[in-house]
């Protein structure tokens, strides 16, 4: 029994004497080592990209998903464990129908990331589960305007102007802070959030970029951003991160 | 059992029972009754009242239970009509069972929230259930969104239980309200639990005989007092002409300004065409 946990990390329901729960901080670890993963709440809507590793040249773009929408008004981004993530987002379908067959209205964001946060949280509980690997970027456009939810895997959710998960997380919300969000449009957002990812996978590593959006723009729906639009967005970060290298 | 129809087009032949008609044999027989009840309770000896009423076998005795054992039923003229800016509630004010007048200051507009009423038609017992339900359901779920609940969806939850509970049910609803979103909006469930959002709504026995005058008179971006006017002709005429309908005439206004009840008297309830003139009485 001796270590880093010392016998306190081996359930989630043991406490460790000064009041920690291991087994959640791990679950927090593997997302925290996760692709990085982008959110930005603009003026007239919000932008998701995920930085998905590209684990074989053999691998056909496009496929391992990390964002799926959850109704018309909402989406969600997985960072993390994607088969954790996929669960959450089920569960998260499931809540948003189940919503509107009762009260005959769309879920609103805050009422769903509450409800989401709930479900992970359960697996926090109980000594014969274990916690969530991942966290989720939660989009939403409904009459509350465009809002932008972190859910993480100890079960909090909150709400914010933008944010980052996953390895490049420092880097990226330096980045975010810098940008003027109450004035940036989600067609300039998709460009910068390429940017940031560019900037923050510095390895030689291929990478695919997930770009997702719910905004005016799209229809007050969650859509992948169009083609078209994320060539240019990558080609715009290239370009920016060659010239910040000349510089 | 027995059960008395109320809603508009129910078309059912237990409708019958509803329409007070003096006609009738039952009606005519209570009648004559009547007088001795008033001897019985208020002016006779006790002793003389007691053998009047023991003198016919307890036949008498028998008829009233027949009546007070009906259920008691909402045989009613409701209305909800929407206005720039926001909604009227209306409705009379009878409550009967069988022949029996149970109530005739009913209050058939009850309030699911702050910001949605309903008014009720129907089974009494039923329609009154089914508001303490959606208003239990709507209070847990003014917490659960901290704001104002939608119309939309108060009308949604009393859907869902008439809808579920068609067979067992006998409730006419009309559920209007205001909120930001949809501003002021009516919606209707009627018998079978169908529902559907209207510019303007009427239900109850009542409201057979309004369908043509509410089709003529009722336009859209009323004014509020226009759209007030409005409601009480339609409650009014309803009421001169169905029998189940009648007492006094109720109304709500609910816009983003807040809720206002208004109450007329039915002394002060306009005579409609053919009717007699209220008698004149010292309070009026």
């Amino acid at each position: 029994m001796s270590g880093i946990g010392t016998g306190y990390d081996l359930s989630v329901s043991t406490f460790s004497p000064d009041g920690r729960v291991f087994q959640t901080a791990y679950a927090q670890k593997a997302v925290d080592n996760g692709g990085t993963v982008v959110g930005i709440r603009c003026k007239d809507g919000v932008v998701l990209g995920v930085e998905k590793p590209v684990a074989s040249k053999m691998l056909v773009g496009g496929s391992n998903r990390s964002t799926y929408p959850i109704n018309q008004q909402t989406g969600m981004g997985i960072a993390g464990v994607s088969a954790d993530g996929r669960q959450i987002v089920n569960r998260a379908m499931q809540e948003a129908t189940q919503y509107k067959g009762f009260y005959g209205e769309v879920i609103p964001g805050y009422v769903l990331s509450e409800r989401i946060a709930s479900y992970v949280h359960l697996f926090n509980l109980y000594w014969y589960v274990r916690p969530f690997g991942a966290a989720l970027l939660m989009a939403s456009y409904d009459s509350e305007g465009p809002q932008l939810y972190l859910i993480e895997p100890g079960g909090t959710a909150h709400r914010y102007f933008g944010t980052a998960i996953g390895k490049g997380r420092q880097s990226a919300k330096t980045d975010i802070e810098k940008l003027k969000l109450t004035e940036l449009s989600c067609r300039q957002g998709v460009v910068e959030v390429a940017k940031i990812l560019h900037t923050v996978h510095d390895e030689e590593k291929p990478f695919e970029l997930e770009l997702a959006w719910i905004c005016d723009e799209s229809n007050k729906e969650f859509k992948r951003v169009p083609a078209d639009l994320a060539a240019e967005a990558e080609q715009q970060a290239k370009a920016a991160l060659d010239e910040d290298m000349d510089s | 059992m027995f059960k008395a129809a109320l809603h508009s087009g129910s078309g059912k032949p237990r409708r019958r029972a509803t329409v007070s008609s003096p006609h009738k044999p039952a009606g005519r027989k209570l009648l004559e009754w009547r007088g001795r009840i008033d001897q019985h309770f208020g002016y006779g000896s006790s002793e003389a009242s007691r053998s009047l009423y023991l003198e016919d076998g307890g036949q008498y005795a028998a008829l009233l239970q027949a009546e007070l054992e009906q259920p008691v039923s909402l045989g009613t003229t409701i209305i909800a009509a929407s206005y720039a800016g926001g909604v009227v509630l209306g409705a009379d004010s009878r409550t009967t069972t069988g022949n029996y007048i149970a109530n005739r200051v009913t209050d058939k507009i009850t309030p699911l929230a702050e910001n949605v009423y309903i008014c009720r038609s129907g089974s009494a017992a039923d329609t009154q259930a089914i508001s303490a339900y959606v208003q239990w359901f709507l209070q847990q779920h003014a917490v659960d969104l901290d704001r104002h609940v939608s119309v939309k969806t108060a009308a949604k939850l009393a859907q869902t239980m008439v809808y579920q509970n068609k067979n067992m049910l006998q409730a006419g609803l009309i559920i209007a309200g205001w909120d930001k979103q949809g501003g002021g909006s009516v919606h209707t469930v009627p018998l079978g639990g169908t529902l559907l959002q209207v510019p303007y709504s009427i239900g109850g026995s009542g409201s057979a005989y309004i369908t043509g005058l509410c089709d003529k008179l009722w336009r859209p971006h009323m004014t509020q007092q226009e759209c007030h006017e409005f409601v009480v002709k339609a409650v009014t005429h309803a009421m001169a002409r169905d029998g189940s309908s009648g007492g006094c005439i109720r109304t709500v206004t609910i816009s983003k300004d807040g809720v206002k009840r208004d109450f007329l008297p039915h002394t002060r309830v306009p005579i409609a065409y053919g009717e007699m003139q209220q008698p004149m009485s010292v309070g009026a």
